[in-house]
């Protein structure tokens, strides 16, 4: 059980590792539609004997509509039965052949990912149940009702843990009554509330083959390619694109909320709604951010809180982009009576910046790094199907990943400043503190 | 279907063949430096790896969780470095870099474009010898460890139980030791430990490089001998043999901590390679381990999450590869409405119906397709390649194990599976610890003088 050092400070880093891409070496994206109307976007991969086949939907829970953990609920169903299977049975069909499953839903998609290996005898059987779990999952009572009882359980579980209590708490609070708000996973009340009924009505509505897009990564040929994605769509309706979700509004003022907890740590949460995966600052935001709190540990947050000050060992803010305003979150834990000194140092990085964007050597670091590591991100066929499965999803342009560099480069530290001054207000921010009552006492109450 | 007729034309090599092509190239240099090369040409990139001999399991009562401490100083500057400066520049050059302490390695790599290797060995071998320790940087580190102990450890209580059954479970054998090391240690260490520590272990001769990507190995060992090779020897002794005394029956402890959920740990004492009596026992102990928990048609998840549903979830697993005998584990979640010794039992159940009938033949087929498959996949990360390298390098097994270890998988057979079951998942062997939730809401503040969980097991 190896210690990660850089585990919770890289994870700004991953959350927006989907957006630094550069010229070299770029992989070919074919892209067509299935008859069905899905979208494909396809990479031949040849050097290795596998597929990575990923397939999104617009079925996340931003499309729960009041029926919270609804989406994710369904998607935990998919491979509990489908088609002329049972559970055990897709279980046995996918890993006496060596592929691999996984589903989950979050906010914006519902993602169904498969790893293959290309060999007829092993490909024909994982595609062919791929496709029932995504076109016909039974949703069987008895399979619902225990998988609901185990999702009731890792809810009770969140509550143990004060990261997740606070993480929780800064989503409803910095999204008030968008869909964005809830937790994928629901509530314990909205979950004990689901039907099998309602999950199938869920299913046939936003799993249809105009609300999907395909990413195929793999030794396939584009004719190869073209049968699978029309294959897999065979058994789905075509049905329509998901309506666009509301805009989220921007809280008048800012909140502060406070949760007991008996931990060692005090975590502190801050944030504010973000920029969007298509936003006209996305550039200037993610470079910035980087600089503030997205690199790691050469970022000014880290430099500040932890570095200078060893109060935390990880500490982050990050950008998630999303089909709306995703949120802008800052974030770290310190021991309790460090909290409200870790605090304003968070809060005084952050203002500083904003005032005074960053310096040229600052700017100059951050481009080297972004595209200097832009062939890390795409060494391996699993990143590029997330990165296809991304730029299908949020409908960017197919030569995104060529002209990414050229668009990191173009930022300028007086964009940085004022896409900053213009979209983040420390002043209106959104605080969640989680920790034993009294340690973290009020300084800025907004 | 109509698959079967457009599939026909694609690849057919055979999987074995697949699987076993790592072509690691290796050079030793005077000083004793083990270089390994594996070329991978898919992508412009490559990952350096430097594994050190030392992790948890070298460490002695009041000194635990040094290697992991001396692991975050390594960032914090060298005769030549300034703090930082080593991850500023990596960063300035698109790296990705990281390091990690385990029981019994501590390793630092980086990624990168396959052009900045002379960047990662030039400041790789400024560290492994020139490490300066300033007292300052290690007063603040010591506090962000704590605060990562804190996160981690304190205030999960899961990993606290899985913390307190391990030390529970193993007397003397130093696997009982926590990687990031007890509070109470943490609050004695000092810099001259550090000093110490380093001088002792971090050494050419006590380390491994390992490179994996688009290289050509022969410049990979010139570039090698010209960073690494001025580097000078250490008298490095291995560590003192501390080895685990038979275990004289089951032990049980019960760990209260602010939850909501309650927890199951079970581990029985096992062996690994090159202490097993029989050189096949590990590898049945591993294969057993995938019986229970390889994947989702398992016997767990199958038998005790969808079948009798008296698990949330349930996993097992066992590694083979480890300098020192470990446990095979199991851990689970009760279902709502079951408790921990209906859960305990359906566990136990499971580990007689092994020792008792024979696995059938059709579980291990399955569980060979996926150790095949995985070793395909594995190739799409040079990470995972090196990391699969230096880890078999540093707990001593080597690297060419890394070709062989699916064929000794592979050649497992039931009896052999039943015959481990026998002899180590038995009562006497056992450990088991039971998270015991207690209220989170309306509590003050838990204890959180950094003292409070030093306490040792008897």
């Amino acid at each position: 059980m190896p210690i990660n050092r850089r585990l919770m400070a890289l994870l700004s880093g991953l959350l927006l590792l989907l957006a630094g891409l550069a010229v070299q070496a770029t992989p070919r994206i074919e892209t067509w539609e299935t008859s069905k109307g899905a979208r494909v976007l396809f990479v031949a991969a040849p050097d290795l004997p596998m597929l990575d086949a990923r397939i999104v939907f617009q079925a996340g829970s931003a499309r729960d509509n009041g029926q919270s953990g609804l989406a994710s609920l369904t998607a935990d169903l998919l491979d509990q039965g489908a088609g002329e299977w049972d559970a055990d049975a897709i279980a046995e069909r996918l890993e006496a052949v060596g592929a691999e499953l996984g589903i989950e839903a979050q906010r914006d998609m519902a993602s169904v990912s498969l790893r293959t290996l290309t060999r007829q005898a092993a490909m024909d059987p994982a595609l062919e149940t791929l496709a029932a779990v995504i076109a016909r999952p039974r949703f069987a009572a008895s399979e619902f009702e225990r998988v609901r009882a185990n999702v009731l359980i890792g809810l009770n579980r969140d509550e143990q843990d004060p990261g997740t209590l606070g993480k929780k708490a800064i989503y409803r609070l910095i999204f008030g009554d968008h869909p964005y708000a809830a937790d994928p996973a629901g509530t314990p009340e909205s979950v004990a509330a689901l039907s099998r009924d309602d999950l199938a009505r869920f299913h046939a509505r936003h799993y249809v083959a105009r609300n999907a897009v395909i990413a195929l990564v793999g030794a396939l040929t584009r004719v190869e390619a073209e049968a699978i994605a029309e294959y897999l769509t065979s058994g789905l309706a075509k049905g329509e694109s998901a309506p666009a979700l509301p805009p989220v509004q921007d809280s008048p003022s800012g909140a502060l909320e406070r949760i007991s907890f008996p931990s060692t740590q005090t975590h502190i949460y801050a944030g504010q709604p973000g920029m969007t995966r298509t936003d006209p600052d996305y550039f200037p935001l993610y470079v910035g951010n980087h600089i503030l709190g997205g690199s790691g540990l050469v970022s000014l947050l880290m430099e500040e809180v932890r570095e200078k000050r060893g109060l935390s060992y990880s500490v982050y803010s990050y950008f998630l982009p999303m089909a709306e305003r995703g949120p802008f979150l800052a974030g770290l834990s310190t021991k309790n009576d460090q909290g409200q000194q870790a605090r304003e140092v968070l809060m005084d990085t952050i203002e500083r910046f904003r005032a005074q964007g960053p310096t040229q050597e600052e700017l100059a670091a951050a481009i080297k790094n972004i595209t200097g590591g832009f062939p890390l991100r795409i060494a391996g066929n699993g990143k590029i199907a997330q990165y296809l499965a991304m730029i299908g999803f949020y409908n960017l342009p197919v030569d995104y990943l060529d002209r990414f560099n050229e668009r990191v480069e173009a930022v300028t530290a007086t964009a940085i400043r004022d896409a900053f001054q213009r979209r983040i207000d420390p002043a209106r921010f959104t605080i969640v503190i989680v920790g034993p009552d009294g340690t973290a006492l009020a300084g800025r109450e907004p | 279907m109509k698959l079967r007729l457009i599939f026909a034309a694609l690849l057919m090599l055979p999987l074995t063949k697949l699987a076993s092509a790592s072509q690691v190239q290796e050079r030793i240099l005077d000083n004793g430096f083990k270089v390994l090369v594996k070329e991978d040409h898919r992508a412009p990139i490559v990952t350096s790896q430097v594994w050190y001999k030392v992790g948890s399991s070298y460490e002695h009562g009041g000194l635990t969780g040094i290697s992991h401490v001396l692991e975050h100083m390594m960032f914090k500057g060298t005769e030549k470095l300034a703090p930082g400066e080593f991850s500023r520049i990596i960063a300035e050059n698109g790296g990705d870099e990281n390091a990690f302490t385990g029981r019994d390695y501590t390793a630092y790599f980086q990624t990168m474009a396959a052009d900045r290797l002379p960047i990662s060995f030039e400041l790789e071998a400024q560290r492994m010898r020139y490490l300066t320790l300033p007292e300052e940087e290690f007063l603040k580190e010591l506090e962000v460890v704590k605060e990562e102990r804190r996160l981690r450890t304190e205030d999960d209580p899961e990993s606290l139980a899985f913390e307190q059954f391990n030390a529970a479970a193993y007397e003397a054998s130093p696997y009982r030791i926590p990687i990031i090391g007890w509070a109470s240690d943490l609050e004695g260490l000092r810099v001259a430990d550090l000093r110490d520590w380093y001088h002792q272990w971090y050494a050419p001769n006590n380390a491994t490089l390992v490179v994996v990507g688009d290289v050509n190995p022969q410049a990979v060992f010139a570039l090698a001998e010209e960073h690494f090779g001025p580097l000078s020897a250490e008298k490095v002794s291995e560590p003192k043999r501390r080895a685990e005394p038979t275990q004289r029956g089951e032990k049980r402890i019960r760990i209260k901590a602010p939850a909501k959920e309650p927890y199951l740990l079970m581990g029985y004492k096992a062996t690994a390679i090159g202490h097993a009596g029989e050189e096949w026992e590990p590898y049945a102990l591993e294969m057993l381990a995938s019986v229970l928990d390889g994947g989702s048609s398992a016997r767990l998840s199958r038998e005790l999450v969808r079948g009798s549903r008296v698990a949330a979830s349930a996993g097992a697993s066992f590694s083979a590869f480890s300098r020192l005998p470990g446990m095979l584990l199991l851990d689970g979640i009760p279902a709502k409405g079951r408790d921990v010794d209906e859960l305990e039992q359906a566990i136990l159940t499971q580990i007689q119906r092994i020792s008792e009938e024979p696995v059938a033949e059709a579980e291990l087929e399955r569980i060979r397709t996926q150790l095949i498959a995985a070793k395909v996949y594995e190739r799409d990360s040079v990470h995972a390649q090196a990391r699969q390298i230096g880890s078999l390098e540093t707990v001593g097994l080597g690297w060419r194990l890394m070709d062989e270890y699916v064929d000794h998988l592979s050649r497992v057979t039931p009896a052999q599976v039943q015959a481990v079951a026998r002899k180590y998942l038995i009562p006497d062997n056992l450990t088991v610890a039971v998270l015991d939730p207690q209220p989170i809401e309306g509590k003050g503040p838990a204890p959180a003088s950094p003292g409070g969980h030093a306490r040792a097991h008897q």
